[in-house]
């Protein structure tokens, strides 16, 4: 008895290397500690009604963004160690298996753990004050989303000290992800980790689709709403049409490992090539789901910091919903080596050559409004004027690369690292930092520590350019993505340990960002205006933090940034006061249902992995009865009475 | 769509009277909006049987081992279905609560002999010696079928539970719009039958 528990838990646990023993040992103690303290303040039951059971999309957005930067902390833990592994040859500080684990955990995490949920973080944070709403339009599913997300990364963690970590890259091509070659759970642990969280992906897309086209506030016609609603808007179409395309693809790679189909394998009649078409037709997109909302960001934080109207609004339209079309036609791109007809590639060369003239539009729309403009350096607007060179450099060496000739030189190569962290980390990482520290104060009613700010933003940028340039010539001196170790004589050390420090440097400019965030929690500026940058568009009309129906009035929208001209109009006398006219606010009930249908999905997803058909089963029934449940559910929305919604507006200072 | 748009301006004046019926006006064009991803969803899977459709590694091909006329029957009860389900939706613009759930349960019924019909015909192949893993073209096909065999089975579960909702509450906006969506769905996945059952056992037995 003894022994077959003992041969479970070595089979069942991680077990052998001394970074992941202490790595469980702190994650124990982490958990006991939070059981602790809840426990002690008594806060479990607030911790459930006002967090787990919210349908609050402030709230849900407030969720995101937490786990978001857990997940850049366990993301950019990943890549440290890996930079410290290539620092010098010959280290033997990882070991190539561990290598390999780390490079496809840092790979999934960063795209799909970290830079989704934080773009999620900023929809559900941002677009219904924009709109004028006062939540999304299915309140109910964008819990579900959140859950969903959330136990989908932690099945995905888990693996981290259960059952061994996905090693097969980040995008698990077969036949390398296959049975024969990744034996055991940890690829089913990528595969399910996605699959579950990838559902709340697309139930957001769909949520954010309608709401942004029925839930605007009166008044604003689809060419008077902020260019953030417009990319989020483009990021969700591309999001319907990618991720079932995901889905699929996961699905049939499961069905290979589990039920011994032939899709991808190299024998009964499998196609492993179609896999990468399939997987790069959802993952070409995804790059721009993620960066497009950085786009939209962009935009407000150069109008409102320059104080000008975007310059060529019609323009960044057109380019922004172009690019959600465009995108899904580039896809190949990733594989110009792998010997389709030069025709097939050089149709997804120019397509992708393209790509570059919307991006260059956006470019200029933001350069000509800083132009004359009187620009005020805060920490938004210094993250987006970082964005501008780096992304452009990334964007020139993605046309680079998509000359398809030369892409044989550059192919999988330190160059094409460099590539896409150039627009990733300029892109996606600025743009969405730009973004929190804008709307930071609207959230929590506080603004962030310049000072500290200023460290983490000149760590990061400094930190970037020394890591990421010499990559570009390790590309060129021919060392390739993946390697977990070189020798002396290739010549490689200097660049890579240069690398290396701006690896730390980025690493360090983060701990100064956790600090500012825990210091201006204290400290931090406090927003009693509601309007602390001189903003344009409608979520700065309200309170900070916006209270939980948002608009005590639903706002009429006369032009493009309404709040703006409202301001205009009220600073030389031409405002015309309407008589305000409380009314009762129709809100969704909170609900534990998505907090429980997420975790029936983790037991169904823990079965999968472990290819327990029962335990699978029991999850699977736990989310259809939850599902029979809410369907027999009608008591699910309630009226905030006038004198409810004149209180709390009294006690954020405004009167009615 | 037209109606959709003019509720919801509709909306803003009265918030009160119209909030609900809004709100399901709101959750019907959520719906289309998820068939066009359950149609990307099948896309893939159709895609990926294109692909396939060919690869029998040395085992049985399709035509050696589809029988149409069990699948041409199948195909009529679906298509049927897809008529009563569209009865069933008279019968709820004319307010009839009976008629409505008669229809809806002829319709369930035939949903479930479709499924019958799949399970068998599966359950033949496989004596056959054709299963998820003798090659490519027949993953390629269970899966493509299955997926489409669970969402009709998903279905059926939805409507029983549409069922007992219209038994207890009658027609309200809530149940309307419940009964709009399902009918949504079991008209796509008569459409993606069609595509099926051209591109699988037409084009297979040809």
């Amino acid at each position: 008895m003894w022994e077959s528990l003992k041969e479970f838990a070595s089979w069942f646990f991680v077990t052998g290397d001394p970074l992941i023993y202490g790595a469980m040992v702190s994650i124990a103690l982490t958990m006991v500690a939070i059981v602790f303290v809840l426990t002690k303040y008594k806060k479990w039951g607030w911790l459930w009604r006002e967090w787990l059971t919210t349908v609050d999309h402030k709230r849900i957005g407030i969720m995101y963004l937490i786990a978001s930067l857990l997940m850049l902390f366990r993301g950019g833990v990943d890549a440290l160690l890996m930079r410290v592994q290539l620092a010098f040859p010959n280290l033997e500080f990882l070991h190539s298996d561990h290598y390999n684990a780390i490079f496809t955990t840092h790979g999934t995490i960063m795209i799909l753990f970290m830079a989704m949920p934080m773009m999620f973080g900023l929809f559900n944070m941002v677009v219904p004050l924009q709109l004028g709403a006062r939540d999304v339009a299915y309140p109910f599913l964008n819990a579900v989303s959140f859950w969903l997300f959330m136990f989908g990364a932690m099945l995905f963690n888990l693996s981290f000290v259960i059952g061994g970590s996905p090693d097969a890259g980040w995008l698990s091509y077969p036949p390398l992800s296959q049975n024969d070659f990744s034996p055991g759970p940890g690829q089913n642990f990528w595969i399910w980790g996605i699959q579950i969280s990838g559902i709340g992906s697309l139930a957001t897309g769909i949520n954010f689709i309608v709401t942004i086209l029925k839930m605007r506030a009166p008044g604003m016609k689809l060419m008077k709403m902020p260019m953030f609603s417009w990319s989020v808007l483009s990021s969700c179409i591309m999001i319907i049409f990618a991720f079932p395309i995901l889905t699929v693809t996961i699905a049939l790679l499961y069905l290979d490992r589990f039920a011994g189909a032939h899709f991808f394998t190299m024998d009964g009649g499998g196609n492993p090539m179609m896999y990468l078409n399939l997987i790069w037709m959802w993952g070409h997109p995804e790059v721009y789901i993620v960066v497009v909302p950085a786009f939209g960001i962009f935009s407000e934080v150069v109008a409102t910091f320059a104080k000008k109207k975007l310059f060529g609004y019609t323009s960044m339209v057109i380019a922004v919903m172009g690019i959600s079309i465009l995108s899904f036609f580039t896809w190949a791109h990733h594989f110009f080596t792998m010997g389709t007809s030069a025709n097939v590639i050089a149709f997804f060369a120019i397509t992708t050559m393209l790509i570059a003239i919307p991006t260059g539009v956006k470019i200029f729309n933001w350069l000509f409004t800083m132009y004359r403009g009187k620009i005020s350096f805060k920490q938004p607007m210094m993250w987006t004027i970082a964005f501008i060179p780096c992304f452009v450099v990334g964007g020139a060496t993605g046309v680079m690369l998509a000359v398809a000739p030369a892409d044989y030189q550059y192919h999988n190569s330190y160059f094409l690292i460099a590539h896409f962290h150039q627009v990733l980390i300029g892109g996606v990482v600025f743009g969405y930092l730009a973004g929190i520290y804008y709307w930071w104060p609207k959230l929590f009613g506080f603004k962030l520590d310049e000072k500290l700010g200023a460290w983490g933003f000149w760590l990061w940028n400094i930190g970037f350019y020394v890591c990421f340039m010499p990559q570009y010539a390790l590309g060129f001196m021919g060392m390739t993505r993946r390697y977990y170790t070189y020798g002396w004589d290739l010549g490689w050390e200097p660049l890579n340990l240069v690398s290396t420090v701006g690896a730390f440097l980025m690493g360090a400019g983060f701990v100064f960002q956790v600090w500012q965030i825990t210091y201006s929690i204290k400290h931090g500026e406090r927003d009693t205006t509601g309007d602390p940058w001189n903003g344009r568009t409608l979520e700065w009309s309200i309170p900070s933090p916006a209270p939980f129906y948002n608009f005590a009035v639903v706002p009429q929208v006369k032009e493009l940034d309404d709040f703006w001209r409202v301001k205009e109009e009220k600073a030389n006398g031409t405002y015309k006061e309407e008589p305000v006219h409380l009314e009762p606010i129709h809100m969704p009930k909170n609900s534990g249902l998505p907090f429980i249908m997420s975790f029936c999905w983790f037991i169904a997803g823990f079965g999968f992995v472990w290819e327990w058909t029962w335990m699978a089963a029991i999850g699977m029934v736990g989310v259809a009865l939850v599902m029979w449940a809410r369907s027999f559910q009608y008591d699910t929305d309630y009226y905030v009475p006038v004198d409810e919604v004149r209180r709390t507006e009294a006690s954020l200072g405004r009167v009615y | 769509m037209q109606q959709v748009a003019n509720n919801h301006e509709h909306g803003h004046a009265h918030d009160h009277e119209h909030g609900h019926e809004d709100h399901e006006q709101l959750k019907v064009l959520g719906f289309w909006i998820f068939l066009v991803t359950d149609c990307i969803l099948f896309g893939s899977l159709f895609a990926t049987y294109a692909v396939l459709m060919h690869s029998y590694a040395g085992g049985p091909t399709g035509k050696e081992l589809f029988e149409l006329p069990g699948v041409i029957a199948s195909t009529f009860i679906l298509l049927t279905s897809s008529f009563t389900s569209g009865l069933a939706i008279l019968a709820m613009n004319k307010g009839k609560v009976k008629e409505l759930i008669g229809w809806l349960v002829v319709t369930a019924l035939l949903g479930l002999s479709f499924i019958g019909l799949e399970i068998s015909e599966f359950t033949h192949l496989v004596h056959e010696g054709a299963t998820m893993s003798t090659s490519a073209f027949w993953s390629a096909f269970f899966t493509l079928v299955g997926t489409h065999g669970v969402h009709v089975s998903v279905g059926l579960f939805w409507m029983v539970a549409i069922m007992m909702q219209l038994r207890r509450r009658g027609l309200t906006p809530v149940t309307r719009r419940k009964v709009t969506t399902l009918s949504l769905y079991w008209h796509f996945l008569d459409v993606v039958w069609i595509f099926l059952f051209t591109v699988v056992y037409l084009m297979g037995v040809m």
